[in-house]
């Protein structure tokens, strides 16, 4: 009897496969792609890298994949667990802490009820520490998913930015259901 | 007060990102100079003559690491430009890939033209989001206005640029890690030798150099090396962007001439100490350069020399600065933590030195330690100094172990008072 060919239903949509192939001309070997394209599987799948993607990006790199899983624990960037659709990393490293980086995280914290590694229940928010970030000059600082850096922040800051968040989600819910 | 120097960077506010403010502004023209007029070994002649030193912190001559290229033809060959900037306090590179990228692509260009470079791969912190749409937009114009493909300028020179994201690790900062990470691997660092020079990016010939070095080029290619070894010192030419942060007024990024006080970079430029603190500590080039009390941060000059006989070294020139409300205790052990979270655990001394070292500073902090256990910080810190694959273990252990050699008395009130003694301590970890 021989084994039919297991069936895999491709989980990497059409484009997101085009933007990693696109990726290629640029390098001596594909290989060297598997960061951006763990980066392009973060953007569209809501800010973390699902399970069932790994063996399809893995075969469009040519590697195995345990090549692609240990590039993704090795990585802080990569979330191998779900976020929330906003997903907020305060830098706790020293010259923010010197500026008061703590104290945001606390905020942060308490005002969304959540911890380092939760989820708010309703899917839209999740915070994390991360070290130095580049803005020390500016601290403290957070990023938001992949945006651009919120710099010289205060506690004060943090009810206009979550009302700013809650917003745009809003906005983003109320287009996908006129879709 | 001494004057910003703007070589590197745009005046204050201006933005030079797109190409036709760049060109408005000499922009171009020493690539001009240096593919239609010069000969490839008589720039790499200038850059060594220049004195340049590298700007990503060990400070090794720029021109000198370009002479190291075989001469045996073998193609291709690359550059790995590295905008890791990870170290924490350093904020430079990102100054200049956001407001003055095409500085860079000139400065590649002319690197690549000088060492018959086929193709540069600037690495950036995946978290620069500003950064990498500022330089991949540049890069682009850069492309349509011929400075970089086919034929550039018509010297014959097929060359490209591509910038590549990271994914959060400082470890691909070292400069084999990087090379590792781009080539789409862990960024664990590589034995060496072989060097980059003679295998690099997939076992070719590579030159790696950080951003700053790099976009110095077109300024020592345009004006001589003569000129630029009038600015900073002897043995630490031309300016470089120190970054101030920490417990100052106004901190920030200022390009200034190397060999400066540090006492004038504090206290002037960055606008002197929050009202009514006094100078406690200061960490004069990024968190894995050994601290310097008050008293010796008032008499250093930020040069390689100077401060290397002051018993610290110039690092990234990020400058941070603690007033006497600060507990360095607690300073000491984020940078510990930090340190053990960035290891990448190949060498036993530095995966468990750096995870002991943590372990033991946490347990100052807490008050919980004993005398003895300070010993043993001060003999886990020698332990991990030398024999690894990289240079992290040792970062760990300056960055951490000179906390203590110069303030082994916060430490020691620390264990006495069971937790900290200060009163109004003004900054949590
Ligand atoms: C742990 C570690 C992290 C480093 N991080 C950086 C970095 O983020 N950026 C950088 O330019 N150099 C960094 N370096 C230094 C590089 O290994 C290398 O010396 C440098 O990129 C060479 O360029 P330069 O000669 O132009 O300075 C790091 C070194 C170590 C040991
Ligand atoms: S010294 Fe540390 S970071 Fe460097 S290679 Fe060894 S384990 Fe990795
Ligand atoms: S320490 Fe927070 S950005 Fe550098």
């Amino acid at each position: 009897m021989t084994a039919e060919p297991a069936v895999v239903a491709p989980v990497l949509p059409a484009a997101l496969r085009e933007r990693i192939v696109a990726e290629f001309p640029k390098y001596p070997e594909k290989r060297a792609v598997l960061l951006s394209a763990l980066h392009f599987v973060q953007d569209t799948f809501e800010g973390w890298i699902p399970q069932a993607v790994v063996p399809e990006v893995a075969a469009l790199l040519g590697l195995k994949p345990i090549d692609v899983w240990e590039v993704i624990h090795f990585y802080a960037m990569f979330n191998s667990e779900p976020v929330g659709r906003c997903h907020l990393r305060v830098c706790t490293n020293l010259s923010c802490c010197l500026r008061g980086a703590r104290g945001i995280m606390r905020r942060l914290e308490e005002t969304l009820a959540v911890r380092p590694g939760e989820v708010t229940p309703d899917g839209n928010f999740s915070v994390g520490e991360v070290e130095c970030l580049g803005s020390c000059g500016t601290a403290p600082v957070i990023q938001v998913n992949n945006e651009r850096y919120r710099e010289g922040l205060s506690e004060d800051d943090l009810p206009g930015l979550l009302d700013e968040l809650r917003t745009r989600l809003a906005e983003q819910d109320a287009a996908k259901d006129e879709e | 007060m001494t004057e910003q120097l703007r070589l590197l960077l745009p005046p204050e506010g201006d933005d030079w990102s797109p190409i036709e403010n760049y060109k408005q502004n000499q922009g171009y023209e020493a690539a001009a100079k240096a593919l239609q007029s010069m000969k490839p070994e008589d720039i790499v002649e200038e850059v060594k003559a220049s004195g340049l030193r590298g700007r990503g912190g060990a400070g090794f001559s720029t021109g000198m690491k370009w002479s190291f290229l075989p001469k045996d033809g073998r193609r291709p060959r690359y550059i790995a430009c590295n905008a890791d900037e990870s170290e924490p306090g350093t904020f430079k590179d990102r100054q200049i890939l956001e407001r003055n990228p095409h500085k860079l692509i000139e400065g590649l260009l002319i690197a690549a033209w000088a060492n018959t470079i086929d193709a540069a791969y600037v690495y950036m912190r995946g978290e620069y989001r500003g950064a990498f749409e500022n330089l991949v937009a540049a890069v682009d114009e850069a492309r349509a206005a011929g400075y970089l493909g086919k034929n550039v300028l018509g010297s014959g020179l097929d060359f490209d640029v591509y910038v590549h994201r990271g994914a959060g690790a400082y470890i691909c900062g070292e400069e084999t890690g990087l090379m590792e990470s781009l080539e789409g691997r862990k960024g664990q660092p590589r034995k060496r030798p072989p060097f980059p020079a003679i295998s690099g990016l997939w076992k070719q010939p590579t030159v790696i150099n950080n951003v700053e070095s790099m976009s110095h080029v077109p300024h020592i290619v345009l004006k001589g090396s003569e000129w630029f070894k009038t600015i900073g010192k002897e043995k630490s030419t031309g300016t470089t962007i120190f970054g101030v942060s920490g417990q100052v007024m106004n901190p920030g990024a200022f390009e200034l001439p190397l060999g400066l006080p540090l006492r004038e970079i504090i206290f002037e430029h960055a606008g002197g100490l929050l009202p009514g603190r006094s100078l406690k500590a200061v960490i004069p080039g990024g968190v894995s350069m050994p601290v310097l009390t008050a008293e010796m941060a008032m008499e250093v000059d930020m040069d390689h020399d100077t401060l290397q006989k002051a018993g610290t070294l110039l690092g990234t020139g990020a400058i941070i600065v603690m007033d006497d409300s600060a507990c360095l205790v607690r300073a000491a052990t984020v940078i510990a933590r930090f340190f053990r979270h960035e290891s990448c655990g190949q060498c036993t001394q530095c995966r468990e030195g750096t995870g002991w070292l943590h372990k033991l500073m946490k347990s100052v902090e807490a008050g919980t330690a004993t005398m003895q256990d300070l010993d043993t910080i001060d003999e886990v810190t020698s332990f991990m100094e030398g024999h690894t694959i990289c240079a992290l273990s040792d970062a760990a252990a300056w960055g951490t172990g000179w906390f203590l050699r110069r303030f082994r008395s916060e430490f020691e009130a620390h264990i006495e008072h069971g937790g900290c003694p200060l009163e109004g301590a003004s900054f949590e970890i």
